[in-house]
């Protein structure tokens, strides 16, 4: 099944990623030649098959409920591009 | 409200988790801490970081689901509800989707007939809270604090079963106790540790079909849920009966106009494609484990109210007050087993006078300065005579500034009721004799009277008669 | 002995360490002075740590004079640049991560240098680990050392070209779908993927979490059973980490190769497969089994289906580990952002290459609304279907062995017009991914002067079973002493 150009945009929003011009009819094409591809999954015979999210069986380990972190915010802010008052900064945002 | 209307509402509850670290990390979870200094990298969705889960919070949702006899799922699974916003710094929240740890639970409120109504909730899951924003004061942009990022939630999810404003109030307060009484939530509303979204619509009465919904946000109060979903009815109806649609979209209720509006970043219906979180594995917990918990629970609101009524046999209203709190019924309890007085006298008091100190001070009954004990010494006092009610309410002002016991203030202050019969006479024939007009009235036939000549006594004596003795002694002379 | 150090193999230096015939400082200053003649035409090299790596070494031997000598004291080797180092620049192959600077090591890289490891430097990858040619790399592709025009494999292609080119013994890498078996089997050396949860996943920068395992590229299985011992155990950060017992994988080489049962899949002899590449690794087999191996056929009937499940699984967690780059909190910002949308579609797309791009977006589409169930969902049954066609397979053999790669290496270009030609790429490795299982790449022959590899899946745990197959192999033929003309 291929794609068509309002499919790739929509992916292309939810995504956040911002196609340039020429990127984009190539995108399109090898897209829905990927998802040409993986539509040969739907021949498979997969009635009553659990579903595996992990190779391996086991289970979530707890942690017990202790602080572990000391605060450490301004080694860790030299790796942002905006930061005020401690604070990371974005263009304004209206709710 | 237009009687061919029926309302549907159905309340999204999150509720942060009183745990020391954060569910997916080992930072603290402490409120008004610096910007971002309590934000480890894993909070902050750095590369390479993964998450690991808190056991606390495993333990307090099974204590919830308990505690409102829902099934506690053995196998629960983390998945990724994903979307962008700056408050969300791996671009995915931690959450529950399809094996959420508790499901199928009810509680019972009670509704405008004074019958209980059940109340369904359909589930109760675990996930992460986001950071926060503020955009006032940094120009152009708005800056992202990360601390709240990572703090532990439990979100509960009621059926569509209320039915007006009051009902959602009510369910609520309901939760808001219960999550408090197990200790898994301090339920601070103006921290932001007890959230709450209404999915409200209306349909016409008699019809099966929901009618469209809007999820209003921002209600931070008790007040302001009854407020905006009373609004928001009303907005929805007149829209209904003008011929126009609800549309299904988010509003934030603003309640310096008393008014929902639609929200902006919201307008865009999301698509979170929920999938399992690879990085978590399938949580499981044993029928052994659940039982452990069971162990745990305290006596639940709902119990306790009904055996404050059958036990002490005060009013169902005043035990559903007394109880929703559970400090606040512990109180009571302790003064109840120290006093003669009875039950119902205590209960008057600790509704009445206590509650209105606490209220005036804005203390919790933890802190209040008249211990049970001191207070249960006030009411034996009520109860032997030795003051009458209306004194007492003076003394325990006094107790409550810091002058000492009951029996302290009375003596210091001389407050002992006059209950010499003889002594009240001579007050009642000087009172008698002064006010011959108002005798001859009475006389005649005008009985209210009587609480002219009692407020006259009570003036001369200081208050300290005894009203009953007064009020006979009257009567009988002014026959 | 009287090999140049740089011929020498990590169990060799450990043992000329330990006599005292060189010291790490001579050792690391050898391999420095190469990487600086050969890093450029190669590109196998992101950063050069080489102040650091001189005073490791320096403690190192100041360690083993103290007769406190960790493991693998004084032994250098490369990361993937995909591994977190702390205070030192980690890119992961990308535009996105130009300027990150970590705060923090990889537990991967805490445990090697705890051993007494020397880092030589951050090797070059196909982006976010996405590719199987290192040709998608921000920072150019890097050349494969057997023939400087042709692709070394990816997406550890930077620590596969170091290995083969004899600049370091021994590199990390990661393997989704076979980024280490497969450069090794490109480059002419030793590509080891654990079993899944065998070594923590923390500080390793996410692509698809059920399927990443770190490993490690050698030019001997003893080597990579050396650095194994060290690497694997449990680690409480990472709760897809598994609790499992840590054997002495080196010991464990020697014993006898007889009786061990070998399964041939007969799915992968077919038409994909280069008939040359087929041969030496029929050939390799033969020997095996005319020394104690038990050749047998088994049966994987879904296998035709693990690049396509690979296709939705791997995008799918893909497409939700790559959001949190969106220029807040570190990596790259677009300059000067209309508002917070045009922040986050301008700073990904400018960061991200293409086919990271088209991975998030295929990942985005099997995820969304509607299309869940028929890709996602429908994936992780098929998946679920090819590892129950392992295990029932390892019920009757202890290793499943075919070739590595269905060519030898390609040239540079080659495969970049279409993604298919070259996904199929990895339809050998992809399988053991999937199901979790543990698989080994050893040098088995070549084929017009480019090597290739002969491929060993385990069970889960089978660590030790691989690793012993593939080195009696080893010192029964010697294609993994091979070296590259213009490194020896």
């Amino acid at each position: 099944m291929s794609l068509d150009k309002d499919q790739v945009q929509h992916i292309a929003k939810l995504a956040r990623l911002r196609l340039a011009d020429d990127e984009f009819g190539e995108t399109v094409d090898k897209l829905s030649r990927i998802v040409d591809f993986v539509d040969q999954l739907g021949q498979a015979a997969t009635d009553d098959v659990v579903p595996m999210a992990h190779p391996l069986h086991a289970t979530q380990r707890l942690r017990p409920d202790q602080v572990t972190e000391t605060n450490d915010r301004d080694r860790v802010q030299r790796n942002a591009p905006s930061v005020g008052d401690g604070l990371y900064l974005v263009p304004k945002v209206i709710e | 409200m237009s009687g061919s209307w029926e309302v549907v509402i159905g309340l999204e509850i999150h509720t942060q988790l009183a745990t020391d670290s954060k569910i997916f990390s080992g930072a603290p979870t402490t409120y008004g801490a610096e910007p971002n200094t309590q934000a480890c990298l894993i909070d902050l969705g750095y590369p390479g970081m993964l998450p690991v889960l808190n056991e606390e919070v495993v333990r307090m949702a099974t204590k919830f689901g308990l505690a409102v006899n829902a099934t506690v799922a053995q196998r629960s699974v983390f998945a990724r509800k994903n979307y962008f916003y700056p408050d969300l710094p791996k671009g995915y929240q931690i959450s529950q989707f399809e094996l959420p740890i508790v499901e199928h639970g009810e509680l019972f409120i009670t509704d405008a007939d004074g019958n209980d109504k059940r109340i369904g909730i359909t589930r109760a899951h675990l996930e992460e809270d986001a950071g926060k924003s503020v955009h006032e004061g940094l120009g152009k942009s708005s800056g992202i604090d990360l601390n709240r990022a990572g703090t532990p939630l439990l979100e509960i999810v009621s059926e569509p079963d209320l039915r007006s404003a009051k009902e959602a109030v009510a369910y609520m307060r309901k939760i808001h106790t219960i999550v408090r009484y197990l200790g898994i939530s301090d339920g601070n509303m103006q921290e932001g540790s007890f959230r709450c979204d209404a999915n409200v619509s209306v349909r016409p009465h008699g019809q099966e079909k929901l009618g469209t919904r809007s999820e209003l946000k921002n209600l931070n109060s008790f007040r302001f849920v009854e407020k905006a979903i009373n609004f928001e009815v009303e907005r929805q109806i007149e829209l209904l009966e003008d011929g126009g649609k609800v549309v299904q979209e988010t509003r934030l209720y603003d309640s310096d106009k008393d008014e929902t509006r639609p929200m902006r970043s919201k307008e865009e219906a999301n698509d979170y494609r929920y999938f399992p979180d690879p990085d978590l594995l399938p949580v499981e917990i044993d029928a052994a484990y659940i039982e452990a918990v069971r162990e745990t629970l305290p006596e639940l609101p709902d119990a306790k109210q009904h055996r404050f009524v059958d036990e002490y046999e005060i009013r169902a209203d005043d035990a559903a007050i007394l109880t929703a709190s559970q400090p606040l019924a512990d109180y009571f309890e302790e003064v109840a087993a120290a006093t003669q007085g009875n039950p119902q006298g205590v209960a008057n008091f600790v509704i009445g006078d206590l509650s209105a100190a606490l209220n005036r001070d804005g203390i919790a009954v933890e802190q209040s300065p008249v211990s049970a004990a001191a207070l249960a010494g006030l009411l034996d006092r009520i109860k032997d005579n030795t003051i009458s009610g209306k004194i007492a309410k003076e003394v325990f002002e006094a107790m409550w500034a810091g002058e000492g016991s009951a029996d302290e203030v009375i003596g210091a202050r001389g407050l002992k009721q006059i209950t010499d019969s003889s002594a009240i006479e001579a007050v009642v024939d000087q009172v008698i004799a002064a006010n011959p007009g108002q005798v001859a009235e009475y006389k005649a036939g005008k009985d209210k009277l009587i609480g002219f000549f009692v407020g006259q006594v009570m003036k001369e004596t200081g208050g300290k008669a005894n009203p009953g003795q007064v009020n006979t002694i009257l009567k009988q002379k002014l026959r | 002995m009287g090999q140049d150090l740089h011929e020498q193999s990590l169990t060799q230096l450990a043992a000329g360490l330990e006599s005292g015939d060189f010291s790490s400082v001579e050792l690391t200053e050898a391999l420095l002075r190469r990487i600086e003649s050969h890093n450029r035409a190669l590109n196998a090299f992101l950063t050069i740590t080489a102040e650091q790596a001189l005073a490791a070494a320096k403690l190192a031997d100041e360690a083993r004079a103290a007769r406190n000598a960790g493991v693998l004291n004084g032994l250098p080797l490369a990361h993937k640049d995909i591994f977190c180092t702390r205070d030192v620049l980690t890119t992961c192959g990308s535009r996105m991560l130009e300027n990150f600077v970590s705060p923090y090591d990889a537990t991967v890289v805490e445990r090697l240098a705890g051993a007494g490891a020397v880092v030589l430097g951050k090797t070059n990858m196909d982006e976010f680990a996405m590719g199987s040619s290192n040709e998608t790399s921000y920072y150019g592709p890097v050349k494969n050392p057997w023939d400087l025009e042709y692709s070394p494999g990816g997406s550890s292609g930077g620590s596969a070209a170091v290995v083969a080119a004899r600049l370091a013994p021994a590199a990390t890498g990661t393997d989704t779908g076979g980024s280490i078996r497969q450069p090794a089997a490109l480059t002419g050396t030793v590509g080891l993927k654990p079993t899944y949860g065998r070594v923590s996943r923390y500080g390793m920068i996410a692509f698809a979490s059920s399927l990443d395992q770190a490993g490690v590229i050698t030019r001997s299985s003893e080597d990579a059973a050396l650095l194994l011992g060290v690497m694997a155990g449990f680690d409480e950060r990472d709760s897809t980490s598994i609790e499992h017992p840590v054997p002495d994988y080196v010991a464990g080489l020697s014993k006898s190769l007889k009786g061990l049962r070998i399964g041939i899949v007969r799915q992968h002899f077919d038409e994909g497969l280069d008939e040359q590449t087929g041969a030496a690794v029929r050939e390799s087999l033969a020997v095996l089994e005319s020394n104690g191996a038990i050749l047998t056929e088994v049966d994987l009937p879904n296998l035709d289906l693990s690049v396509p499940t690979y296709y939705v699984v791997a995008p799918a967690e893909c497409s939700s580990n790559l959001s949190r780059f969106d220029g807040v909190r570190f990596g790259h910002r677009a300059e000067d952002p209309e508002d917070l949308y045009d922040l986050y579609c301008r700073s990904r797309g400018e960061g991200f290459g293409a086919e990271v791009k088209r991975r998030i977006m295929t990942g985005t589409y099997v995820l969304s609304a509607g299309y869940y169930d028929a890709y996602y969902l429908k994936a992780q049954q098929v998946r679920h279907l090819i590892a129950d066609d392992f295990h029932k397979a390892f019920a009757d053999v202890d290793v499943i062995a075919g070739p590595t790669a269905p060519t030898p290496a390609f040239k540079l270009g080659d495969k970049t017009d279409d993604p298919i030609t070259m996904y199929l790429n990895d339809i050998y490795t992809i399988g053991a991914n999937l199901a979790g299982l543990p698989g080994i790449s050893t040098p088995c022959g070549f084929v017009d002067g480019l090597p290739v590899g002969l491929h060993l899946v385990g069970p889960h745990w089978g660590e030790e079973a691989i690793l012993r197959c593939a080195y009696h192999y080893e010192q029964l033929s010697s294609w993994h002493q091979a070296c590259p003309e213009n490194y020896k």
